[in-house]
C-alpha cells in the first residue's frame, strides 16, 4: 500500500486508465498514511474517511473517464467553503460554521474527479507565516517535527509533503502558498490575480488573495491548476479567459526563456544556504547557456510595507462581518455593543486583532492618504516596473523564503521578523503576477529550501515551463525523497 | 435678535429603490413583502467567501436617472465600501460609491408658482440597501435580510433649496421623474423612496450656518412639516442668541413631531475605500448614447408641449403629465381623432375619477401599471359621438360608465340603452307641443317677457324624451312655437 502513495497524479492516471489500481485502493492507502502520520504532523483540522471512501467507490463504479483529476485524493485549506462541512479558517469565531455552498474551486475539483480527504490547518484567517496562529492546533513540518511548516497554508503543504494527500489547495495573499511549499519541499503555485475564482474563499485581502495548488512536482501542480483555473461569473475579478493549457509544453523547460534575477541578492538578509542555492542556480543556468541577467527587482524595498497596509486595510473590512449576529461564535448579551466586543474579543486571536487594528488605523479619516492611498500609488509603480522588466525578460528568478523552516515558537513573539520573511513573496502579490516555488535543495540540517520564479501577467504557461526546467536541474525528489525511499522526515526518526 | 429674517438653506439626500428584477449584486429576486429571510443567498447575506457581481440593469437605471437630470456620466466610477457596524448590514460594510460616483453635476428643473426653478444635483450613485430590523419581539430584535442588496440610487442635491414648499416640489418632481423612467415606484410609505434633509439658516448673504439633519421622513407631507418645524426651531434658537448644535432629528410620523436623535460629535468614520471585489464600472460613450436614446420625453418638456400643441391650460397639462402612462393614454385618445381639449376633459374627469373611485387600483400601487378603464380608441369614439351630437353630454357620461362595466364599444352601449339622440323635427315638435300644452302658466309668463323660462321648457322636453332629445334643436323649436 505504501507504494500507492508514491505515484504522482500523472502516473496514477495511467494506472487508473489501465485498470491496474482502483480509486478505493488508492484512497485507502492515503487514509492509512494519514492514520500513521497525522497524529504527529497535525496537518488536518478534519479528515473525511467515510465520505472519501464513498466517493472513491462511486468513481470505481463509474470507471476511469479521463477526468483530469480522476481518483486524486486532495486536501483543502480550511478557508475554502465546503457545503454542509465545517469551514473554520482556524478561528474560534467560525467554530462550527457550515457554509451552505461549495467554493467554485471545490466544485471544479469535484467535477474533475478528485476525492477530498480532509481540510487542512492554517494560520487563523490565513494571517501568518508559520501555521502557529491557528486557534486549534500546531502543524509540524514533516521533515522535522520540531519545525514549523510555514504558513499560512502550512497544513496543505505538510499534507502533501507527508503523503497525506496527493495534492492540496492553499491560498496565497503574501506568500502563503509559496513559503510553506518552500519550507516543506513541495511545489506551490499562485496564479495571476484573477486566474482562479475566489468565490468561496473566505476573504483575507480581496485584492491580493489567490487560491492555488500544492503538489509533489511541477506537472502535477499544472494539472491541478488547470482544473481550478478559468473565468467564473461569480467572481467579477476573474480573468475572462478559459483555463490555460499548462502541462502541454513542460518538456521545453527553460528553452528560449530569458531570466532576470536580483543583482543585489547579497543585500538582502537571508540564510547563507538559501543564498548559496540561489547563486549556484544562476551559475548553472549560465553554464546551460540560459540567458540570465542581474536586474534591480521591482518592489524589493517597498512591497512588505505596501503589502501590510493594503492587506490589513482590506482585512479590517472583510472581517467586520464576524460579529455574533448571524453565525459562528456569539458572546456577550448585555447590549449590541457588548455582544460585538465580547464576540470579537474572544473569537479572534492576537495576530488577527493586530491586523484588524492596523487596517482600521490606515483607513481612518486623516490617515487614509498617508497610508492607504500612498500604498495604492506604490502598488501601481511596482506593477509598472514589472511590466517594463517583462518586456525584455520572461521570468524572474529569486529565492522563495530567506530561510529554511524555523523552529516552532521561534518567531511567534516577533511579528516584525515574521512579516519580513515575506520579502521575496509579496512583490508577486502586489503586482498580481503568477509565481511558483520549486524545491531546490536541503539545508545542512536536512530542511528543504525552495526557489521561486515569477512570470509576467497571465503567463502561467511560461512559468510552469521554467519551473519544470528548474525541477529537472534540482532533481529534488530523486535526490532527497524518492531515492531515499520516502520523505526525509519519515526516515530521519526525529 | 427678534425680527431678523433668515434665509433657509436646504439640501436633500434621496434614496430610491430601483425596480430591477434581481438585486444589485446577486440574482435574488428584488421584491417587497415576501416572507422574512426567504429572498436571500450567500452573497446578499454576506456569508464568508461570497462575492458581489454587478447587475447591469441596476447600472443602466442609475445612468438613465443621471441623463434625465443632466448629469455628467463618469466614464469610470468606482464602488467603495462604507464601513460601519449595524445588525441590518450583514457584512458590516455597505457597498456604495464614494469619491468617484456614477453621475455628477446635474440639475432638476420644475415650475413653482409659474416660475422655473433649477436645483443643482451634486451626484447620483449606486449602492445596496440594508436589511430591516424588527424590534420589540419577545426574543428581542429580529432581522429580515430580504431587502439586503436591493439596488438603491442616492440622489444628493446641492444646498440650493430655499423653502419647505420648494423642497416638497423638488421631491415630487424627483418622484415623477423616477416613475417616468420606470426605475422606482416612488412609494414613500413603503420606503422605496426615502428622503433625508439637511437644513441650516443664515442671514441673507451671510456665511452658512450649522446644519442639522432630519431622517425618517416617510411622506411628502412629513418632509414639508418636518422642515417647517426645524426652521422655526432653529430660528427660535438663533433669535434668542443661542447656537445651533449639529444634531440628527427623527420624524415621528404618529406624533407628527421631531425627535432629536444623536449628537454629530459621535460622527462615524466610515473608512471608505475602493471595493476590491468589484471592478470599476466603465461606461462607454456608446452605452451612454444608447441609454440617452431610450429616455422617454421628460415630464416638464411634455407639459410644455401639451400646452403648445394641444392648447391646454397649465393646470390640465400638469395633471395629464403627472404620470407617463396617463399622458400616453391621453395622447392616444387624441390620436384616435378627438379634439385635444375635449379629450383632456374626458380623461381628467371620467377616466381619472373612475380610476380613483373604481375597482381599479390607485395609480401608484402596482409600480407603473395604468389600468385604463376603457381603451383609448373607444374613448375617442365616445367623444366623437358626443361632439357630433349623436348623444348628449350627460348620456355620454352614462355610456362611459356602461362601457367600463361591460367593456362594450360606445355604439353598442348607446344602442342597447336606446340613447341615440333624437333630432327629427317631427318627433321633437310633438314633445314640445305636449310640454306647452301641459304648462299654460309658464307659457303665459314666457310670453309676458320672462324668456329665461326657455331652459325650463327644454328641461321638460329632455325629461319627457328620456334624455334623448337634442337639446339645441329642442330650444329652437320651443322659441319658434312661443314666439310665433
Amino acid at each position: 500500500m505504501e507504494e500507492l502513495v508514491q505515484y504522482s497524479i500523472f502516473e496514477l492516471q495511467e494506472l487508473y486508465r489501465k485498470r491496474e489500481v482502483g480509486v478505493v485502493e488508492v484512497v485507502r492507502a492515503y487514509l492509512e498514511s494519514i492514520a500513521a502520520r497525522e497524529s504527529s504532523v497535525k496537518a488536518f483540522l478534519r479528515v473525511f474517511p467515510e465520505t472519501a471512501l464513498d466517493e472513491a467507490a462511486k468513481l470505481d463504479t463509474k470507471g476511469y473517464d479521463g477526468s483530469a483529476l480522476f481518483g486524486v485524493p486532495i486536501a483543502l485549506k480550511d478557508n475554502l467553503c465546503t457545503r454542509g462541512i465545517r469551514t473554520t479558517c482556524a478561528s474560534k469565531i467560525l467554530e462550527g460554521y457550515r457554509p451552505p455552498y461549495d467554493a467554485t474551486v471545490v466544485e471544479r475539483l469535484k467535477a474533475a474527479g478528485s476525492v477530498v480527504v480532509g481540510k487542512t490547518n492554517l494560520d487563523e484567517f490565513a494571517m501568518g507565516s508559520s501555521c502557529e496562529n491557528s486557534a486549534f492546533q500546531v502543524t509540524r513540518n514533516p521533515w522535522d517535527e520540531e519545525y514549523a511548516p510555514g504558513g499560512s497554508s502550512g497544513g496543505s503543504a505538510a499534507a502533501v509533503a507527508a503523503d497525506l494527500a496527493l495534492a492540496s489547495l492553499g491560498s496565497d495573499t503574501g506568500g502563503s502558498i509559496r513559503q510553506p511549499a518552500s519550507l516543506c519541499g513541495v511545489v506551490g503555485l499562485k496564479g495571476t490575480y484573477g486566474r482562479v475564482s475566489r468565490y468561496g474563499l473566505v476573504a483575507f485581502a480581496s485584492s491580493l488573495d489567490q487560491i492555488g495548488p500544492f503538489a509533489r512536482d511541477v506537472r502535477d501542480c499544472a494539472l491541478v491548476m488547470e482544473a481550478i483555473a478559468g473565468q467564473d461569473v461569480r467572481d467579477a475579478t476573474t480573468i475572462p479567459e478559459p483555463s490555460p493549457d499548462l502541462h502541454g509544453n513542460l518538456e521545453k523547460g527553460l528553452d528560449g526563456l530569458r531570466i532576470a534575477f536580483p543583482s543585489d541578492l547579497g543585500k538582502w538578509e537571508m540564510d547563507s544556504v538559501v543564498k548559496d542555492i540561489a547563486t549556484r542556480t544562476i551559475d548553472d543556468l549560465i553554464r546551460d547557456a540560459v540567458p540570465v541577467e542581474g536586474v534591480t527587482l521591482p518592489g524589493m524595498e517597498t512591497s512588505i510595507a505596501t503589502y501590510y497596509i493594503l492587506a490589513n486595510a482590506e482585512a479590517s473590512s472583510n472581517l467586520a462581518r464576524y460579529d455574533g449576529v448571524k453565525y459562528g461564535l456569539r458572546s456577550g448579551s448585555e447590549s449590541l455593543l457588548n455582544m460585538y466586543e465580547e464576540t470579537r474579543g474572544e473569537g479572534f486571536g492576537e495576530e488577527v486583532k493586530r491586523r484588524i487594528l492596523l487596517g482600521t488605523y490606515v483607513l481612518s479619516s486623516g490617515y487614509y492618504d498617508a497610508y492607504y492611498a500612498k500604498a495604492q500609488q506604490v502598488k501601481a509603480l511596482i506593477c509598472a516596473q514589472f511590466e517594463e522588466l517583462f518586456t525584455t525578460h520572461d521570468l524572474v528568478f529569486l529565492p522563495t523564503s530567506p530561510t529554511p523552516a524555523f523552529k516552532l515558537g521561534e518567531k511567534l513573539d516577533d511579528p516584525i521578523a515574521m512579516y519580513l520573511s515575506d520579502i521575496f513573496t509579496t512583490p508577486a502579490n502586489i503586482a498580481g503576477l503568477p509565481a511558483i516555488s520549486v524545491p531546490a535543495g536541503l539545508s545542512p540540517n536536512g530542511l528543504p529550501i525552495g526557489m521561486q520564479l515569477i512570470a509576467a501577467w497571465g503567463q502561467e504557461a511560461k512559468l510552469m515551463r521554467g519551473a519544470f526546467g528548474l525541477e529537472r536541474m534540482y532533481r529534488f525528489r530523486e535526490r532527497f525523497v524518492r531515492g531515499a525511499g520516502g520523505r526525509g522526515g519519515r526516515n530521519a526518526g526525529h | 435678535m427678534p425680527g431678523i429674517d433668515f434665509e433657509t438653506v436646504i439640501g436633500l439626500e434621496v434614496h430610491a429603490q430601483l425596480v430591477t428584477k434581481s438585486k444589485v449584486f446577486c440574482s435574488c429576486p428584488s421584491v417587497y413583502g415576501a416572507e422574512p429571510n426567504t429572498m436571500v443567498c450567500p452573497v446578499c447575506l454576506g456569508l464568508p467567501g461570497a462575492l458581489p457581481v454587478l447587475n447591469g440593469e441596476a447600472a443602466a437605471m442609475a445612468i438613465l436617472m443621471g441623463l434625465a437630470t443632466h448629469c455628467r456620466i463618469a466614464p469610470r466610477s468606482v464602488f467603495a465600501r462604507k464601513n460601519y457596524f449595524y445588525p441590518d448590514c450583514p457584512k458590516n460594510y455597505q457597498i456604495s460609491m464614494y469619491d468617484r460616483p456614477l453621475c455628477e453635476d446635474g440639475y432638476l428643473e420644475f415650475e413653482l408658482e409659474g416660475q422655473s426653478r433649477r436645483i443643482g444635483l451634486e451626484r447620483i450613485h449606486l449602492e445596496e440597501d440594508a436589511g430591516k430590523l424588527v424590534h420589540g419581539g419577545e426574543g428581542g430584535s429580529l432581522i429580515d435580510f430580504n431587502r439586503c442588496g436591493v439596488p438603491l440610487i442616492e440622489i444628493v442635491s446641492r444646498p440650493e433649496i430655499r423653502s419647505p414648499e420648494e423642497a416638497s416640489k423638488y421631491l415630487i418632481t424627483l418622484r415623477q421623474l423616477l416613475r417616468y423612467l420606470e426605475i422606482c415606484d416612488g412609494n414613500m410609505e413603503e420606503g422605496s423612496l426615502r428622503c433625508d434633509v439637511n437644513i441650516s439658516l443664515r442671514r441673507p448673504g451671510g456665511a452658512l450656518g450649522t446644519k442639522t439633519e432630519i431622517k425618517n421622513l416617510n411622506s411628502f407631507k412629513a418632509v414639508e412639516m418636518g422642515i417647517r418645524f426645524e426652521i422655526e426651531r432653529q430660528a427660535g434658537v438663533l433669535r434668542s442668541g443661542g447656537r445651533i448644535q449639529q444634531v440628527t432629528n427623527l420624524w415621528d410620523s404618529t406624533q407628527k413631531k421631531l425627535l432629536t436623535m444623536r449628537s454629530k460629535e459621535y460622527a462615524h468614520d466610515y473608512r471608505y475605500f475602493p471595493e476590491p471585489d468589484l471592478l470599476p464600472l466603465d461606461v462607454g460613450a456608446d452605452r451612454i448614447e444608447g441609454l440617452r436614446a431610450a429616455l422617454p420625453e421628460l415630464p416638464l418638456a411634455r407639459e410644455r408641449r401639451f400646452r403648445e400643441k394641444y392648447g391646454l391650460s397649465a393646470y390640465d397639462a400638469n395633471v395629464l403629465c403627472a404620470e407617463k402612462r396617463l399622458a400616453d393614454y391621453y395622447e392616444e385618445v387624441v390620436r384616435g381623432g378627438s379634439d385635444p381639449k375635449l379629450a383632456a376633459n374626458w380623461v381628467m374627469r371620467e377616466v381619472l375619477e373612475e380610476i380613483k373611485s373604481g375597482a381599479g387600483e390607485p395609480l401608484s400601487a402596482d409600480a407603473f401599471a395604468f389600468k385604463a378603464p376603457v381603451e383609448p380608441r373607444r374613448l375617442a369614439e365616445l367623444i366623437a359621438l358626443v361632439s357630433t351630437g349623436g348623444i348628449s353630454n350627460s348620456a355620454g357620461r352614462e355610456v362611459f360608465k356602461e362601457m367600463v362595466k361591460s367593456g362594450d364599444p360606445p355604439a353598442r352601449v348607446v344602442e342597447r340603452l336606446g340613447l341615440t339622440q333624437v333630432s327629427g323635427e317631427k318627433e321633437l315638435e310633438q314633445w314640445v307641443g305636449g310640454v306647452i300644452a301641459a304648462n299654460p302658466d309658464e307659457v303665459a309668463r314666457y310670453k309676458a317677457g320672462k324668456t329665461q323660462l326657455l331652459g325650463f321648457f327644454v328641461g321638460q322636453v329632455m325629461k319627457k324624451s328620456g334624455g334623448k332629445a337634442n337639446p339645441k334643436l329642442t330650444a329652437e323649436i320651443v322659441k319658434k312655437k312661443l314666439e310665433a
